[in-house]
Formats: C-alpha cells, sequence, structure tokens
C-alpha cells in the first residue's frame, strides 16, 4: 500500500525529508558533484554553525544550485526569513533587496564584499563531518524573486506551508528521480525540488551554463524518472539528439501555455510518459494540473477543486487557494490580492467547446489599428506545423495601424523548402486567425532566446 | 524597375494576399478607392522599408500625408533618393 504524504511539519524541511527515510538511498545532484542524504545527516554544507544563523533574515546566493539546495534544507527552521537569490539578478538589485528583506547575512559560494556589513557564511557543494543542531524554532518565510526583465525584482513571500500544500495526500515515490530545467530557486524549480525531498526521492539538478545535450545525458545516465520544465524548454529539448537518453515515466509542463502542438510532440518522443500540463505562478501558487493530453482545461475546474478556488474576472484567471503567496515584501508594491482574497494572474483565458485556452499574457497584447492580438495565439497556429520547432511572435512598430505582427520560426532539422514552408505556415494561419493576427513577416533563424526564467524573451512594447 | 512599377506590383501582391479587388491604378486615383484598406498600407510601408530602407513616414521630416497614388510613389522616390544622396 502506497504510504500517504504526511503534511509536512511546520517549521522544517529537514524534518520532513528525512521522515521520508531511505537517506542513505537518496541524493542531490549537479553537473560537478553529488551528495548523499546520508551526508547531511550528520555534517553541515555551511561554514558556520547552524546556532549562529537562527533568527536571522538570510541572503542565498550561490552561482550553482547544489549549494544552494543544500543550504535551504539546513536553514529552513533556523532562519526567520531566507531570500532565494537566482544567479541572473543583477548584482545591482541586491542591496535594495536585502534592505527590504531585512538581510543581516548573506550565505554564499563567493565573498560578499560588496554587500557591505552583513555576515557572510560560506557554503558548498561539500558536506563537512559534525553535528548540527536541527532543532527548528523558526516558521522561516521564504522570499522568492519574480523575473523582471527590467526594474527591480519582486519580493514574493512563502513559506514551507504554502510551497508544499499542493503535494499533500500524494503518494510517497520512492526510488523517483526528480529533475527540471528550471532553476530551483524559481518557483518552478522549487516545487520540483519540494517535491522530490518530501515524497522521498532523488534530485538531478540543472546547470545555467550546461549545453541542453549535456544535462539529457546527465538526466539519462542518473535515471531520472520524473521531469520538468516550461514549453520553451521542452521545444529546445526535443530539438537536441540527447532526447532519446532518457526514459522519463512522467514529464511535466509549467510556466507558459502548453500548446497542443508541444504535448502531442512530448507524447510522441516519450510514449511511455505521463505528460501534465500545470497551472502555477509565483505569487499564485499551483492551482492544477491537467493530464489528460489536450490543451487548455476543462471548465469544470472552475469554482472550487482540490482546495482550489478559481474565477475569471474580465477574461483573467484568479486563484485563491492554501497554496498562494503571502503577498510581497516591501513597501510601495501593490498587493497581487483582490479584495476577495484572489490572486489576479494576468493570464488571459478563453471557452471554446467546454474547456478553457490560456490565449496570453494581459501586459503582452499588441494593438493592431485598435484589433487586440496575443502572440501566443498566433504561434500556437505556427507550432501546430509539423516541421516547426519554435515561434516567436512580435509586433513591428508601423506607422499606419501602429503595429504589425512579424514571426521570427526555428524549424526542425528535415524541413520543406524554406519559401514553400512560409507559404504553408501563412495558409495555416489565414486559416484559422483574422487577418490582422496573420504576420507580415516570416522569419526563419537559427535559434530564438530562452530567459533564465524558462520563459520565451520577449520584448515588451 | 522604377520605383512606381516597383510600388505597383506591391499593391498587386498585398492585394490579392489579403483577398482585396484592386482597382486599375493611376497616379489620379484615391489611396481610399484602391479596394485596399489600412492593414494592406500598413504591410506595404513595412515590405517598403524592408525593400528600400526608407519608412517616409515614420521620419523626421513633416510629411504631406499622401491621398493619391501618385503621392504615395512621389512620397517614396523623394525619400530614396534623399537616403541615395
Amino acid at each position: 500500500m502506497p504510504q500517504a504524504l504526511p503534511r509536512p511539519e511546520p517549521q522544517s524541511l529537514w524534518r520532513s525529508l528525512s521522515g521520508a527515510g531511505r537517506l542513505a538511498q537518496r541524493s542531490l545532484s549537479d553537473e560537478h558533484a553529488r551528495v548523499s542524504l546520508a551526508a547531511l545527516a550528520r555534517g553541515s554544507s555551511l561554514g558556520r554553525p547552524l546556532d549562529e544563523l537562527r533568527g536571522r533574515s538570510l541572503l542565498l546566493s550561490t552561482r550553482d544550485q547544489l549549494p544552494a539546495a543544500l543550504a535551504l534544507i539546513e536553514l529552513d527552521g533556523i532562519a526567520r526569513r531566507i531570500v532565494l537569490c537566482p544567479p541572473e539578478v543583477a548584482s545591482t538589485h541586491l542591496p535594495g533587496v536585502m534592505r527590504t528583506a531585512e538581510a543581516d547575512t548573506v550565505v554564499g559560494d563567493r565573498s560578499a564584499a560588496e554587500l557591505g556589513g552583513a555576515l557572510f557564511a560560506p557554503c558548498g557543494a561539500g558536506v563537512a563531518p559534525g553535528a548540527p543542531n536541527r532543532e527548528p524554532s523558526e516558521t522561516t518565510e521564504w522570499i522568492l524573486l519574480t523575473s523582471g526583465t527590467t526594474g527591480a525584482p519582486k519580493l514574493v513571500r512563502h513559506t514551507l506551508a504554502t510551497l508544499t500544500d499542493a503535494m499533500a495526500g500524494t503518494a510517497l515515490g520512492y526510488g523517483a528521480v526528480w529533475s527540471t530545467f528550471y532553476d530551483m530557486r524559481r518557483y518552478g524549480g522549487l516545487q520540483i525540488f519540494l517535491r522530490a525531498m518530501l515524497g522521498g526521492g532523488s534530485m538531478v539538478l540543472s546547470s545555467a551554463l550546461e549545453p541542453v545535450g549535456d544535462f539529457l545525458a546527465r538526466v539519462g545516465a542518473r535515471g531520472v524518472t520524473h521531469i520538468s520544465g516550461t514549453p520553451s524548454h521542452w521545444r529546445r529539448a526535443l530539438m537536441s539528439a540527447a532526447a532519446d537518453e532518457m526514459a522519463p515515466r512522467y514529464v511535466r509542463l509549467s510556466g507558459e501555455i502548453a500548446d497542443q502542438a508541444i504535448l502531442d510532440h512530448l507524447r510522441e518522443q516519450y510514449p511511455q510518459a505521463d505528460t501534465a500540463h500545470a497551472f502555477a505562478s509565483t505569487e499564485a501558487g499551483v492551482a492544477f494540473d491537467v493530464g489528460d493530453g489536450l490543451c487548455g482545461f476543462p471548465a469544470s475546474y472552475l469554482g472550487r477543486r482540490d482546495d482550489v478556488e478559481m474565477r475569471v474576472v474580465d477574461g483573467s484567471l484568479r486563484i485563491r487557494s492554501g497554496r498562494n503567496s503571502l503577498g510581497y515584501l516591501g513597501d510601495g508594491v501593490p498587493s497581487p490580492f483582490d479584495e476577495d482574497g484572489f490572486v489576479d494572474t494576468g493570464d488571459i483565458v478563453e471557452l471554446r467547446g467546454g474547456r478553457y485556452h490560456f490565449v496570453g499574457r494581459r501586459g503582452g497584447i499588441i494593438n493592431i489599428g485598435g484589433q487586440k492580438v496575443h502572440p501566443e495565439e498566433i504561434e500556437a497556429v505556427i507550432n501546430r506545423h509539423p516541421e516547426v520547432r519554435m515561434s516567436r511572435v512580435t509586433a513591428r512598430k508601423n506607422p499606419i495601424t501602429g503595429a504589425i505582427v512579424v514571426a521570427d520560426v526555428v524549424v526542425t532539422s528535415e524541413h520543406a523548402p524554406l519559401d514553400a514552408l512560409r507559404d504553408q505556415i501563412l495558409a495555416a494561419c489565414r486559416d484559422a486567425l483574422a487577418r490582422y493576427k496573420v504576420p507580415t513577416t516570416i522569419r526563419f533563424v537559427p535559434a530564438i532566446e530562452v530567459a533564465a526564467s524558462g520563459k520565451l524573451a520577449r520584448v515588451r512594447a | 524597375m522604377s520605383i512606381g512599377s516597383d510600388i505597383a506590383a506591391l499593391f498587386a501582391e498585398v492585394a490579392q494576399e489579403q483577398h482585396k479587388v484592386l482597382a486599375p491604378l493611376s497616379n489620379e486615383l484615391g489611396l481610399l478607392d484602391t479596394g485596399l484598406d489600412s492593414l494592406c498600407f500598413a504591410i506595404i510601408v513595412a515590405r517598403l522599408e524592408d525593400d528600400l530602407g526608407v519608412d517616409p513616414f515614420s521620419a523626421d521630416d513633416e510629411i504631406d500625408f499622401p491621398v493619391t497614388v501618385g503621392d504615395f510613389i512621389r512620397l517614396y522616390e523623394h525619400a530614396a533618393g534623399a537616403a541615395a544622396a
């Protein structure tokens, strides 16, 4: 009988993950190192005793994910607050982030001389023997930074309880090896890390600088069973021959709209796997998973379901649940909650044939002579062409209509002559879309940039 | 090929793509009477920018907004000439 996963102890990730047992068979690894969880039971990855860090507000800033993952396991329940800092956050933002978070300590793998008078606690991927006092004394606040491409990042407040609420009641999966294309310091990656740790599994971490083919080969060699990423991550992975080197049982997509084309491609590539796409955001938390292989989600998901309430207001999905963040840290930042306590996600949905379909972001609309266009709906049509691997639709300034839409397209390795392909893509767009939504130019490009968040890099007008 | 004949060919091309019936072109024909709508002109202006490297509508100089096909062609002849000079 599968054992039900207990709700996590209120104040310690270490207690929950060690409570799941079998530490000697479980590990965390990256491209350089592998650390057994049993080693953490009798040692520490931190250069200072835990008791020196109790009650402090910490900025956790490392280049690699493995030291950050080990530090998180050790510091939850010990620190008052932990700010998880992805490596690409500009160093110029860090002093402001530290002020807002009242951080008095930096836990990192580099000297933090530039961060002023804070206490520095070195951390790394090595575990030194010792007898750390793991008795929890705090309900630690976890601060996630949202990925604003410009301006200062927002600080989103969570706790272990809000981050793991979606996992309560799921079965322990001994022997499961989890991985994700995401950085584990982002919400999507953190979900996978916590599922692995609380669920009795192991975790293979990605690395920002590692070529995708090398990562996939490593994932295959480590026997990964469960793996997640954004649709953009997956499109890039499917372009690599190394996609054949893994055989996951579970494939998950989140963070962007999963169109039917990417769901179909993944089912074809990994026929043995359960494929699910999930909706989550840093502010709203995980709302739902869809496992029927179809894009969008059943209209019956609206209302109350699995302790999550959803409604659509002015086309945008709003979510209220115990997985919601606790809001933003800092003054002068508008609350993510409406008057009823729902998070307005800004993700626009449309009801078609009993299912809601995501059409784009409220902030990403292109205005063409007064007509509103979501680039994502055009990309979904272009991506349906079997010889298209990836596309990005953007606005081109135009003196007559304000803007027109143009498309960049990455094709699969085997494709028709480009002129013929262009005609086919345009014909498909004309069949499916209003005429102002049909791209006026299609440019074939070797690659489309994916941001550090795992999402397609979009330049906002 | 002159800019005038290039533009006439482009009008025909865009009209066909956009399923519009193009009126017989002449210099005196009003742009609003060509059968092309604003989306068609948006596309034409973008393609001319790609081909000729100029967009007289977005240039810094004040322009007289073209009313006829002849005005439109002269606008581009002038802009292309200025760019080449």
